[in-house]
C-alpha cells in the first residue's frame, strides 16, 4: 500500500529525515517509535503534505500513485487520514458540517455524488455509535473547548466517517488518562480491517497495549535504526531509548 | 514570492461579478450642484413647494459644511461639481404592474439574481428595486395595502402620503446631522417607504435592491421606514455597482422609527462594486443610518454584512428613547486589495432600562484597512443601561490593517458595560487541518470565514444568509496568509 525510499526532509535549513524505508501493506499496524526529536512527527507530516518540510530525496508510492506530487487535500481524498497530536479548534463551525464538507469533497474527487442529508445523518449515527462519542459534542464547534479526550475522540470520529486507506496516529495518547486512551483505542481496533492500514507515531509503549502492532520500527536521528515486532516495544519500555542511542553509537 | 503571498496574488485577482452595465435609456440632471439642480431634481418628481423648500435648506446648510476629516479612509478629494445628481431609466408612462417595466431592466434585476416576476409568483418576499435615481418595481404592493401596510417608492409616498412624510422625514437623522446627510437630503432622488400600522406584523420580508447603473453618477436614495405600536417588520436591502475605472458616490440615508412595543429589523448585504486589484474605481459608500426607539420597549436591530465599495463610511445607531427599549448591531464587514472600512454603531441611551448589544467582525485581507468605530453613550437619566459589545478581527495575510476605536460615554454610574475585543490571524494550522481531511484551501477558507461570522449570519433572513455565505466565500476566495 504504502513504500517509502530513501526519504530525506528538511525544516528550513535543518535536515531531520535521513534516509527512511519503510513498506507497509493492507491489514498492517506499524508502529513508530523514538526518542523526542528524532523525526516521528516529521515523518507523519512529509506524508501528509505539510509545506514546511522539504523533501530533499527518496520517493513516495501511495497505491501507485507518487504521494509526494499530491497536494495535501488530494492525499486526503487518496485515503491518507491524519489523526494530530494538538487538532486545532475552528470556532463557529461544528464537527456535523465540517464532516459534511470533508466527505462531500471527497466524494466529489472521486466522481461520486454528494451525499443527501438522510444518508448523512444515517452513517454519522452509525459511527457515532463506533466510537463512543456524544452527538451533543459533535454539534458544537470543532476542538473548541474541547478536553484533551474529547479531541482525540472526536479526531477518530472523523477517521471513522472518512473511512481512510492508510490511518497516520501522531501521538494520539499524549494528553490522555487511562480511561480516554482506552475508548480512543477500541474506536482505532474497531476501524481496522484487511483493507486498510495504520501507522501509530508515539513515544511510548503504553498506547500499543491498546493497539497491538505487526511491526514496531524505531526511529532515531531521522533513520529506522530498529524494526521488529511488538516485543521490540515492550523490550524499549524495559531497557530505555538510551539502549537504542548506545547501540548506534557502537556501530 | 512565498506561497502566501502567490495565494493572495490569485485572490487580488478575483472578479467582481456584478460588473456588468445595461444600456438603459436615461434622464439625466446637467453634471455638477448648485440650487438649479435642487429645484430640477424637485420639478422632475412634481413634489410639493415644502419639499423643495425643505431641500433647498439643506443645500444652503451643506455648502457651509465640511466633509469629515475623522474617519481612518483616505481618498482624492470629491469634486461635487463633477457628479450628476439625477438619473432616471427613461420610460414611457408610469407602470401599473410588473410586466410593464422595461424589458431590459427585467434583464437587469434577473442578472443580480432578482427576478422580479419570479419574486412575485413564488417567494414571500416583497421587492422594491431602486436603480440609479428612481424606483421601478415594487412587488407584491396589493397584498401589503390589505393589511394597511405602505411599501413603496420614495417619491410615491410623497404624492400618496405626503402627511406621513412631511411628519417623520428628517425626524431621525436632521437635514444637518452630518455633510453626506446634508447632501442627500438636498438631492435624494428616491428610495422606499415602508409603514406599519399599529398591531400589525408584517407577513412577509421587505426589500429593496439598489443599483447604480449611469456613469458618473451618484445615487442618494432614502428609505423610511415607520412602525406604529405594536408594529413589526424585517426589512433587506441588497446594493450592486458595474465596475467603472472612476469612482462612484453613494450617499444615503435611512431612518427608522418605532413606536410602543414596536420592532424593525433591517438587515444589509452591501455589495457596491470595490474597485478593481490596483485600488482604481469602486463607490464612496457614505452613508447615514439611525433608527429611534421612541416608544417604550420598542426595538430596533440592524444586521449588515459588508463585502464592497472602495470605502465604506457607515454607523448604523440607534438612539433608545424609549424606556426598556432595545438595540443590536451585528456586522461583517469584510475589505480585500485597497478597501478602507471605517464603519460601526452608535448607541445612544436616553431612556431607562435600555439595552444595546453590538458584535461586530471584521475581516481584513489583500492591502485593505478595516476600522470598526463605535460610540456608547449612556444620558444621565437612563438609569439601569446595559450594553455588551464585541469587536473581533480577522487578519488575511500580513499587508492589512484591522483596527477598533471604541469610544464610551457614561453619565449615568447604574449603567454596565462590558466590551470585548479579539484580533486573529486565520492559521496555517487551521487550513492545514482542513485540507488534511479533503478541503480544498478555498473551501477551507471559507468555511473558517462563515464560522467565524456565523454569530452575525444568523441574524440574517434565511434566504439572504445563504446568499450572505456564498458571497463572504466570494470576496477570499484563495485569500490565505
Amino acid at each position: 500500500m504504502l513504500s517509502i525510499k530513501n526519504l530525506q526532509a528538511k525544516i528550513g535549513e535543518k535536515q531531520i529525515l535521513q534516509g527512511i524505508d519503510l513498506q507497509i501493506n493492507a491489514g498492517e499496524v506499524h508502529a513508530i517509535m523514538g526518542p523526542n526529536g528524532s523525526g516521528k512527527s516529521t515523518l507523519a507530516s512529509v506524508l501528509s503534505g505539510r509545506e514546511e518540510y522539504e523533501v530533499t530525496e527518496g520517493e513516495v508510492d501511495f497505491l501507485g500513485k507518487n504521494l509526494l506530487e499530491l497536494s495535501p487535500e488530494d492525499r486526503a481524498r487518496e485515503g491518507i487520514f491524519m489523526a494530530f497530536q494538538y487538532p486545532v479548534e475552528i470556532p463557529g463551525v461544528s464537527t456535523i458540517n465540517f464532516m459534511k464538507t470533508a466527505l462531500n469533497q471527497i466524494r466529489t474527487y472521486r466522481g461520486q455524488q454528494a451525499l443527501d442529508a438522510v444518508s448523512f445523518l444515517g452513517l454519522m449515527k452509525e459511527k457515532m455509535k463506533l466510537v463512543e462519542i456524544d452527538q451533543s459534542l459533535l454539534n458544537r464547534s470543532l476542538n473548541e473547548g474541547f478536553s484533551g479526550g474529547e479531541k482525540k475522540r472526536n479526531e477518530v470520529f472523523q477517521m471513522a466517517m472518512l473511512e481512510p486507506k492508510l490511518s497516520i496516529l501522531d501521538e494520539t495518547d499524549s494528553g490522555l488518562d487511562i480511561d480516554a486512551l482506552r475508548i480512543v483505542a477500541n474506536g482505532v481496533n474497531k476501524l481496522r480491517s484487511q483493507n486498510n492500514a495504520t501507522i501509530v507515531v508515539t513515544h511510548y509503549q503504553r498506547l500499543l497495549d491498546y493497539i497491538v502492532p505487526d511491526f514496531v520500527h524505531v526511529l532515531y536521528k531521522g533513520r529506522i535504526v530498529k524494526s521488529g515486532t511488538k516485543e521490540l516495544a515492550l523490550e524499549l519500555e524495559a531497557k530505555g531509548y538510551d539502549w537504542i542511542k548506545n547501540e548506534v553509537a557502537a556501530v | 514570492m512565498s506561497k502566501d503571498n502567490q495565494v493572495l496574488e490569485e485572490l487580488t485577482s478575483k472578479e467582481y461579478e456584478h460588473g456588468w452595465t445595461v444600456n438603459l435609456e436615461a434622464d439625466e440632471a446637467p453634471r455638477g450642484l448648485n440650487e438649479d439642480t435642487v429645484r430640477f431634481i424637485s420639478a422632475k418628481k412634481n413634489e410639493p413647494e415644502w419639499l423643495l423648500e425643505w431641500r433647498l435648506k439643506a443645500f444652503r446648510m451643506w455648502v457651509k459644511m465640511a466633509e469629515p476629516k475623522w474617519p481612518n479612509v483616505h481618498y482624492p478629494p470629491i469634486d461635487y461639481q463633477d457628479i450628476i445628481y439625477y438619473s432616471a431609466p427613461k420610460k414611457k408612462a408610469s407602470l401599473n404592474s410588473i410586466d410593464e417595466v422595461d424589458p431590459e431592466l427585467i434583464k437587469t434585476f434577473e442578472k443580480l439574481g432578482i427576478s422580479l416576476g419570479e419574486q412575485k409568483r413564488l417567494t414571500g418576499i416583497a421587492v422594491d428595486a431602486v436603480i440609479d435615481s428612481v424606483s421601478v418595481a415594487t412587488t407584491f404592493k396589493d397584498k401589503l395595502s390589505e393589511l394597511g401596510i405602505i411599501f413603496c417608492s420614495f417619491s410615491e409616498a410623497v404624492k400618496e402620503h405626503p402627511e406621513l412624510i412631511r411628519k417623520y422625514l428628517g425626524s431621525v437623522v436632521p437635514i444637518n446631522d452630518n455633510y453626506f446627510a446634508a447632501l442627500n437630503s438636498a438631492v435624494f432622488s428616491d428610495g422606499s417607504f415602508c409603514y406599519i400600522p399599529k398591531g400589525v406584523r408584517c407577513p412577509m420580508e421587505l426589500s429593496t435592491y439598489f443599483r447604480i447603473n449611469a456613469a458618473n453618477t451618484g445615487q442618494f436614495e432614502r428609505t423610511l421606514i415607520v412602525a406604529e405600536e405594536g408594529a413589526y417588520v424585517s426589512y433587506l436591502e441588497g446594493c450592486t455597482a458595474p465596475m467603472r475605472d472612476e469612482n462612484q458616490l453613494h450617499a444615503a440615508v435611512v431612518e427608522l422609527y418605532t413606536m410602543k412595543d414596536a420592532e424593525i429589523k433591517y438587515s444589509t448585504v452591501q455589495n457596491w462594486y470595490p474597485g478593481d486589484k490596483n485600488g482604481k474605481g469602486g463607490i464612496y459608500n457614505f452613508v447615514t443610518k439611525r433608527g429611534l426607539c421612541f416608544g417604550d420597549h420598542s426595538k430596533i436591530s440592524w444586521t449588515q454584512v459588508e463585502t464592497g465599495s472602495a470605502i465604506t463610511w457607515k454607523y448604523p445607531s440607534c438612539v433608545l428613547k424609549g424606556d426598556y427599549s432595545k438595540g443590536e448591531f451585528y456586522s461583517v464587514a469584510v475589505t480585500n486589495n485597497y478597501q478602507q472600512a471605517d464603519t460601526g454603531t452608535k448607541m445612544i441611551h436616553i431612556g431607562k432600562n435600555t439595552s444595546s448589544r453590538i458584535v461586530s467582525k471584521g475581516i481584513s485581507a489583500g492591502k485593505s484597512q478595516n476600522s470598526y468605530r463605535g460610540q456608547v453613550q449612556i444620558m444621565k437619566r437612563a438609569s439601569n443601561a446595559r450594553n455588551f459589545s464585541q469587536c473581533d478581527s480577522l487578519l488575511m495575510g500580513d499587508q492589512c490593517g484591522a483596527h477598533t476605536f471604541p469610544y464610551i460615554d457614561v453619565e449615568n454610574n447604574t449603567a454596565r458595560i462590558e466590551h470585548e475585543a479579539t484580533t486573529s490571524k486565520i492559521g496555517e494550522d487551521q487550513i492545514f487541518y482542513c485540507q488534511q481531511r479533503g478541503i480544498s484551501e478555498e473551501a477551507a477558507v471559507a468555511l473558517i470565514v462563515n464560522g467565524y461570522a456565523k454569530e452575525v449570519l444568523n441574524q440574517l433572513p434565511m434566504e439572504f444568509a445563504v446568499e450572505a455565505q456564498k458571497l463572504l466565500a466570494l470576496t477570499l476566495e484563495g485569500s490565505v496568509g
